[in-house]
């Protein structure tokens, strides 16, 4: 199981829950596991095409994400970034 | 619960309630605060139920789906989403759900979304589940049609009508791309745009690429269509194809550039415009700050100033597309809400308007709900 911090935007989702947990060997596998359990969630950050939405970032650890094929390790945290902008 | 006004906003949705004889007015909300709120729509089928369009700024778009008149929502299981592209193509991506409208009385839980860029989707179980509907977001003239040359908010797919005589016919509007029409349930679909100008493209006369702002057909003659165009407004009769631009008989000094047009729910004649400032870099405000309703009641071909009430001078908001309604009472109640936060409302047809709520944020969209 993989730790996933859920940035507040998204929280609707995990019934408020900031950290939640998700298993998966790949980033794609990570954010299907997550829509499992939180319906809907991964649309909100994952275009049609599998692109990550412009205001979205994921990070492993300390590194982002360019890929969701990117691999995960169990012991990886894995980050969901929702850069806030406008007024 | 009945008689409701549903306020979209840019930072959530509101409900106004009336009393009896609608003088005064309660306002309930926010819902969903923070989201953008583009539409709010009731299923006349099914009165209990709404579809609200919905985003935030920095969150993908998505449905939500009331079952009990908007005391509870839950999300679409799947929101309108275009085809995964093969190889090559090019990817198409929903920014925002813009527009809501529901199907035919013989179609129960099917409804009809218009999103930008530009995609027409469908749901046949009252909004849980979304398809895109190839016969218009695959159609071969589609890159043509909807040419990415957008407006602010993007390139929107708005105005979807069904002929309440067919589930079969329908009608939609693109910003800017035309008007479209389709007798085969969404399979095919064709033009519909003659006689409306494009003053802004280098051919005036082209077959798309027009920028209709709201179209609607009467419900009690549907044969009956008006639409409020970027170049003016006006008239159509079906089964007749050319457009006749009613905004002519509009005063010179005002002119016929908007965004809503109503129509009198039990009188195909009579027709409601708010016109905007559509000089030089187009302001889209009051004309010279003096908000006015205009009024005709032959079908455009003359027309009547409604300022009583509202505010004189310096007074410069925008009403959009879709903040300006009708209620359905035996005197006509209409609605606008503005870009600044307010919604006025007039209990005479439009001859004397109030305003019944302010402070709210940027106004998207206003419906009446039984």
């Amino acid at each position: 199981m993989n730790t996933v911090r859920v940035p507040s935007p998204l929280r609707d989702y995990t019934g408020g829950a900031a950290r939640i947990s998700a298993s998966g060997t790949t980033v794609a596998e990570i954010l299907a596991n997550i829509d499992r359990d939180h319906r809907g969630m991964r649309f909100r950050m994952i275009d049609e095409q599998d692109r990550v939405r412009p205001h979205i970032r994921i990070f492993i650890n300390q590194r982002e994400v360019l890929s969701l094929d990117e691999a995960v390790a169990p012991r990886d945290e894995i980050h969901l970034i929702c850069a806030l902008s406008g007024g | 619960m009945a008689n409701t006004l549903w306020i979209g906003t840019r930072k959530g949705a509101f409900a106004l309630r009336p009393d009896a004889r609608r003088r005064s007015w309660k306002i309930a909300g926010p819902q969903f605060l923070g989201h953008i709120i583009h539409h709010v729509v009731q299923d006349p089928r099914e009165p209990r139920r709404l579809a609200m369009a919905a985003k935030t700024g920095h969150l993908g778009p998505t449905v939500y789906i009331s079952d009990d008149r908007g005391r509870k929502w839950r999300e679409a299981l799947a929101p309108p989403a275009f085809r995964k592209v093969s190889e090559g193509e090019k990817p198409r991506a929903v920014e925002r759900v813009f527009w809501l409208t529901p199907g035919h009385a013989s179609e129960p839980g099917v409804w009809y979304a218009g999103t930008a860029p530009a995609g027409l989707f469908r749901s046949a179980d009252h909004g849980d589940h979304w398809e895109p509907v190839a016969g218009f977001n695959d159609h071969p003239m589609q890159p043509k049609w909807a040419a990415g040359l957008r407006t602010p908010d993007g390139e929107l797919l708005h105005s979807i009508r069904v002929d309440p005589r067919d589930a079969r016919h329908l009608y939609l509007a693109i910003s800017i791309g035309g008007v479209f029409e389709s007798t085969d349930r969404g399979a095919d679909w064709a033009p519909l745009n003659e006689g409306v100008a494009a003053d802004f493209m280098p051919d005036p006369t082209v077959a798309f690429g027009h920028d209709p702002h709201c179209l609607i057909q009467h419900p009690l003659q549907p044969d009956r269509l008006y639409q409020q165009n970027h170049c003016g407004s006006y008239r159509l009769d079906r089964p007749a194809r050319r457009w006749i631009r009613i905004g002519e008989r509009m005063p010179k000094n005002i002119g016929d550039v908007g965004f809503p047009i109503v129509a009198h729910p039990r009188d195909a004649d009579t027709v409601w415009v708010l016109p905007m400032d559509g000089s030089s870099v187009w302001p889209r405000t009051a004309l010279g700050g003096k908000p006015a309703v205009y009024v005709s009641r032959n079908a455009g071909k003359s027309w009547q100033r409604q300022d009583k009430g509202l505010p004189r001078a310096q007074a410069w908001f925008t009403v959009l597309r879709q903040a300006m309604c009708a209620d359905s009472a035996a005197r006509l109640g209409l609605y606008f809400g503005t870009t600044q936060g307010e919604v006025w409302a007039s209990s005479d047809e439009g001859d004397s308007w109030r305003c019944i709520a302010r402070h709210l944020p940027e106004i998207y969209s206003v419906t009446h709900a039984h």
